[in-house]
């Protein structure tokens, strides 16, 4: 039978921040083990946590970038547990969160956010051989966790979500989202419903990529139906994903959910937000992927295709938008930008911000390109060789000797040899073979290597054959 | 005397040195004696006097910190087994406050300032300079005890729920609980930190009010410390309380266990209204409410600041085959500690307890809006500050009569008020307190009635000769 698949995600974000959140340690990812810490993040007797206002603003401007109405008053909690990792025995989290009531575009569906709070990340646990040591750089960063409603309908919608909001905290510049450093974690919650009321939900944790969490909740979808096509009950559990088998292992034999004992952090006041600062965060967040994506509809009348491709970054957009500013047509540039920029850059694997050449150089270029002084083919020779050192488009022209030619003597001697040399073709197209003519501009292009203007040629080929 | 160079820091410190060292081995008021810093502090002081540089009033006046209060480079053990080893990095504000004051040692406390009686230290008990047989209070005992026997000009002690001033009542010597925000806690290893505040212990209410002005003041590194003004207390050292409107609690004088005590504090009130205060009886009828308040409030939040002395990172760590087992092993609390750590982990657990951790804190608003509605009455209370007298060392209350010690002492803390202990009178040869209560930040208030009070009466001049 069919069940209906309920997936709701749990997000923690890294929130980019100067400092911790409670303290004033450096927050840089990779430095030496335990080198930024102080007495609050390790938690020692009589430090205090006092909230770094920083970690406030970016929490507050990913609440609005994904369109969250805003709680003026929030409080911190105290989550009591133990592990190694956690210094004081709690983390400090919150229990009325900052901001709630969100959505995100995705394709044409919206997905809602339920709640996004702030708190404080625990220390990393690194496991080497019989032993454990504990890192506690990580300790007391800023997370924003964001917690969707349970209204993804499938594993491939639940990572367009992920994509999608990579992309907005990107824009946002509010985290790096960087799953492989950490930056961006995810746990998702996946139930089956069939006719009956739907069943118990299983938590996926160890996602540590967007395919992964894809995959898990595929593998999770098919083991579920499996257990109530045979008339059982889904156990509610929290399952561990193996990347290498590809497939989830319960984590927790403990039947009872854990009791954190959740009681407001009397260390700190509640957090109290202003309709000023709120405004101000606001004001400060830059057009965002989906305003952009219209706005370039609009103004400059690309196919959707494109402008996904163009508003993927921030970087890459405004890559663009400096290229059609600089006098470029909007959809040559498209097209430059998408397709030959694109190639190259992701032949490297390097980023937009670190071309060799600028939007000026490519909007020049296409100029070139589009007045008949250089082919398509050699123009992206060019291109090739501006990736590699940058330079004036124009003098990479003459150094490759690949400009066009488009005066009207060479091309007659051109034309003339090549219908001296193609004379069986001649009489073919005098004899009606219209075809004729498509042999002897290959011919002429050929000789010319690339480098006589196809228009132009075909004029003059033309015209000497109807001569004669 | 500093001042003028009669006597120099360096005299001074050696003469208490002296006498702490001596009378050490009879009241076991120290958990270490910091000589050699103390000496040092004293010689730099005594070298900035002499270069004539202005410094605080109490540069160069030595005093005993309670060992709870972190010292950097000095162990401070809150006299536990757990931290017996435990060396801070990091001075608390109040010790940075005080850096020209010659810390002469750590005083003993209950373990993590957890007791009535300094019966549960790990170094054995304090003793009080009356009747070595007998409690010096708690938990800041050996604070009390130091003062009391001459040993410490002043000391510092830390107020839960009367710490400071039920030993300052049974030592027979003056103890202030500021406002709570008024001193920094950061440093202070807390107990509860809605509750916890800093405050001295001293001979009269004027060296108190010289203490706490050295100590006080807002600290950007405590989130819960107020941002008000310092006055200048001396200002308020009048003797005059003529209009000053003085409520006596109907209830504690009429329920209170030992006669001599309400006898000897209603003589008192008699004295100050003979100078010129409206005395007025008031009612506080909810001494079952106080209670349960204090014990869920209190031990909730203990066991949340005492989660981090797992093992991990400070003090003894256990053998185990599993994370589990270490834990276990790990822990070495004592008795009273333990006892109070289960309750509060009970008290917030969801499961065992429901609502327990919020009906403690309705209790507690009702407590304080109580106090509130009394204070539009009058201007201070006057009350015993504890039930009785110091009892025996060996008399083994049982814990709910020991927590009942604490009775009259803990509504300040509940309310976050400023509340003092004064000396008025004796049974049978053993100091009885009177305690003086105030409205948020009006400690000028408790100076000024103190003040009157220590002008018309002897009993904070009388010194124990059980020592000597």
């Amino acid at each position: 039978m069919d069940y209906q698949t309920i997936i709701g995600l749990e997000i923690h974000v890294e929130l980019l921040t100067d400092t911790k959140l409670f303290c004033h340690c450096p927050t840089g990812f990779g430095a030496k083990p335990n080198s930024q810490v102080c007495p609050t993040c390790l938690g020692l007797p009589g430090s205090l946590p006092v909230l770094r206002p920083q970690a406030v603003t970016q929490a507050l401007r990913a609440a609005l970038a994904l369109d969250c109405s805003i709680n003026e008053v929030s409080r911190f909690a105290r989550k009591n547990y133990f592990y190694p990792d956690l210094p004081k025995g709690y983390q400090i989290t919150q229990t009325i969160p900052l901001a709630q009531d969100g959505k995100v575009k995705v394709g044409e569906q919206e997905i809602a956010i339920s709640r996004l709070h702030l708190e404080e990340d625990s220390g990393k646990s690194v496991h080497t051989g019989d032993s454990t040591l504990v890192d506690y750089n990580r300790s007391g960063i800023p997370l924003a966790e964001i917690v969707t409603s349970p209204c993804i309908k499938s594993p491939a919608q639940a990572r367009e979500f992920l994509e999608a909001l990579r992309q907005i905290m990107q824009y946002a510049q509010v985290s790096d989202c960087r799953m492989d450093q950490g930056s961006l974690r995810c746990d998702a919650n996946i139930s089956l419903q069939g006719e009956e009321p739907a069943g118990a939900r299983t938590e996926i944790k160890n996602l540590n990529s967007f395919k992964a969490v894809e995959q898990a909740l595929g593998y999770e979808i098919r083991r579920q139906s499996e257990i109530l096509e045979q008339g059982k009950n889904v156990k509610p559990e929290t399952m561990h994903w193996n990347e290498v088998h590809g497939v989830t292992v319960p984590m927790r034999v403990k039947e009872e959910s854990p009791d954190y004992r959740l009681f407001p952090d009397p260390d700190l006041p509640p957090l109290v937000v202003s309709g000023e600062e709120i405004q101000a965060c606001r004001q400060s967040l830059p057009e965002l992927p989906q305003g952009k994506f219209e706005r370039f509809r609009r103004k400059y009348g690309l196919p959707d295709m494109d402008i996904q491709v163009l508003t993927k970054t921030r970087g890459m957009a405004d890559w663009f938008e400096e290229t059609v500013q600089a006098g470029a047509d909007p959809q040559a540039a498209a097209n430059w930008v998408c397709s030959e920029v694109t190639r190259l850059l992701n032949r490297e694997g390097r980023d937009i911000s670190s071309l060799a050449f600028t939007p000026g150089d490519l909007a020049r270029l296409i100029a070139l390109n589009q007045q008949g002084e250089i082919s398509g083919t050699a123009a992206k020779q060019v291109l090739a060789e501006m990736f590699l050192g940058g330079g004036d488009p124009a003098e990479i022209m003459q150094q490759l000797g690949v400009a066009q030619v488009s005066d009207a003597d060479s091309l007659l001697t051109l034309v003339n040899s090549v219908l001296a040399e193609n004379r069986e073709a001649v009489s073919d197209y005098h004899g009606g073979k219209k075809r004729a003519l498509g042999h002897l501009m290959g011919q002429a292009m050929k000789k010319s290597q690339g480098r006589a203007n196809p228009r132009k040629l075909k004029g003059l080929l033309l015209k000497e054959l109807n001569k004669g | 005397m500093l001042n003028t160079r009669r006597l120099s820091s360096r005299e001074l410190t050696h003469y208490y040195l002296e006498r702490s060292e001596k009378l050490q081995p009879k009241l076991n008021g120290y958990i270490s004696i910091t000589q050699e810093q103390a000496l040092e502090t004293a010689a730099q002081v005594d070298q900035l006097c002499s270069q004539g540089q202005e410094l605080g009033t109490l540069a160069g006046i030595p005093g005993a910190i309670k060992d709870n209060i972190s010292t950097q480079g000095v162990p401070t053990t809150c006299a536990s087994r757990v931290l017996a080893e435990y060396i801070p990095p990091f001075d608390a504000t109040v010790v940075k406050k005080l850096a020209h004051s010659p810390m002469l040692g750590k005083a003993s406390l209950d373990e993590f300032a957890m007791g009535t009686g300094n019966l549960t230290s790990a170094f054995g008990p304090v003793r009080n300079p009356w009747d070595l047989e007998r409690v010096p209070g708690g938990s800041s005992g050996g604070s009390a005890a130091l003062v009391a026997a001459g040993c410490a000009p002043f000391s510092l002690g830390s107020d839960t729920g009367g710490s400071i001033r039920q030993p300052a009542s049974y030592c027979g010597v003056t103890g202030l609980k500021p406002t709570y925000g008024r001193v920094s806690r950061n440093g202070l290893i807390a107990f509860a930190s809605s509750l916890d505040q800093i405050g001295p212990f001293a001979w009269t209410i004027e060296d108190c009010a010289l203490v706490l002005q050295a100590i006080c003041g807002h600290d950007p590194g405590d989130a819960t410390s107020a941002a008000v003004d310092v006055p200048d207390f001396t200002a308020y050292l009048h003797n005059d309380v003529s209009g000053l409107r003085i409520g006596l609690p109907q209830e504690t004088f009429s329920n209170c266990p030992h006669p001599d005590t309400a006898k000897v504090v209603l003589r008192a009130a008699g004295e100050l209204e003979k100078a010129g205060a409206e005395l007025s009886w008031v009612s506080m009828p909810y001494e079952k409410e106080v209670m349960a308040a204090y014990i869920l409030v209190a031990t909730a939040e203990a066991s949340s600041n005492l989660a981090r002395f797992d093992g991990v990172n400070f003090g003894y760590r256990g053998a185990g085959e599993n994370l589990e087992e270490m834990y276990t092993s790990s822990r070495r609390f004592g008795n009273e500690v333990s006892r109070r750590l289960v309750m509060g982990t009970f008290a917030l657990s969801q499961k065992q307890c429901g609502e327990c951790y919020e009906l403690g804190q309705r209790a507690r608003q009702l407590v304080d809006s109580h106090l509130g509605n009394i204070f539009q009455q009058v201007d201070v209370l006057l009350l015993p500050t504890a039930p009785s007298p110091a009892y025996k060392l060996d008399e083994g209350q049982d814990p709910l009569t020991a927590y009942y010690n604490d009775i009259y002492t803990i509504p300040a803390n509940l309310a976050g008020l400023p509340a003092a202990s004064l000396p008025c009178g004796e049974s049978e040869g053993l100091p009885i307190g009177m305690q003086l209560m105030a409205p948020k930040f009006r400690e000028d208030l408790l100076l000024r009635v103190g003040y009157t009070w220590q002008c018309c009466s002897d009993w904070h001049l009388r010194r124990p000769q059980e020592v000597e």
